[in-house]
């Protein structure tokens, strides 16, 4: 199952896109309570949307956003049909897509 | 003539390998995740660097929507949205987290200039929206009560 949900919502004439990402956004700093070595980071580096293969917004990210990254854009306008695009890539390589259809 | 398509043959095979080590892929049109800007250190050392030494206006065109009182640090919920003209980039940091800079926007004229993330704050600290548009950095901030830490676990 894709690690990406995506929703979007009309609001005056724009579009509301949410998104949800599943991923533990470790730090690196926290250790494992039953072993007590530090849980290594892995966190997501990279997130790109687009729409209808053009990008919308390219994110870069640290350590300081929360275990399953919620954001959300106001995309001008949409119409029924656009292809919304994610891709996401973490710091060991890991990454996910998932589209989405304006209705 | 030989001589020519061996060079012609040279010259295809060396390209070729090029590509497949990735070296003359298509420039992705985004800056890359940098080591720099997510260095643990100081918030102004992160916002000098993030600024390129120019001037940072204060500003009241921006609005940040977050808890005064955030309970839970590992979750802060945070919205940002401004009035200002031809917006490129919205840049959230965390005044006290090791790593000031959480996230940083590239935004194209498509979207509307408001964005919403969810951070993590290891403990009372300012949450800084750093917006730079065609004329300059504008910032504005908001000072977050954390009663429980983030960073702990």
């Amino acid at each position: 199952m894709s690690s990406i949900k995506i929703r979007s919502k009309r609001i005056d004439g724009n579009t509301q896109i949410r998104v949800l990402i599943t991923h533990p956004m470790e730090h690196g700093r926290n250790r494992d309570k039953t072993t007590n070595r530090l849980i290594p980071a892995h966190f997501i580096q990279e997130l790109t949307l687009s729409l209808n293969q053009t990008v919308l917004v390219n994110c870069v990210m640290g350590t300081s956003i929360s275990k399953d990254p919620y954001f959300s854009f106001m995309l001008k306008g949409g119409k029924t049909g656009d292809l919304i695009n994610i891709i996401w890539v973490d710091n060991l390589g890991n990454k996910d897509a998932a589209d989405h259809t304006l209705k | 003539m030989t001589n020519f398509r061996r060079q012609f043959i040279k010259k295809t095979a060396t390209v070729a390998v090029a590509m497949a080590s990735g070296l003359l892929r298509i420039p992705r049109a985004h800056a890359f995740w940098k080591t720099e800007d997510f260095a643990p250190g100081l918030l102004d050392a992160t916002l000098k660097r993030l600024v390129l030494n120019q001037k940072i206006t204060d500003t009241n065109q921006i609005s940040i929507k977050i808890p005064l009182i955030a309970e839970n640090g590992a979750l802060v919920p945070v919205s940002v949205s401004t009035t200002l003209a031809n917006v490129k980039s919205i840049s959230l940091l965390v005044e006290k987290n090791p790593v000031p800079l959480a996230i940083r926007f590239e935004l194209s004229p498509a979207l509307e200039a408001s964005v919403s993330a969810r951070l993590k704050m290891a403990e009372t600290a300012d949450v800084i929206a750093l917006i730079e548009t065609s004329d300059g950095f504008y910032r504005a901030k908001e000072r977050v009560k954390v009663t429980i830490g983030g960073c702990g676990g």
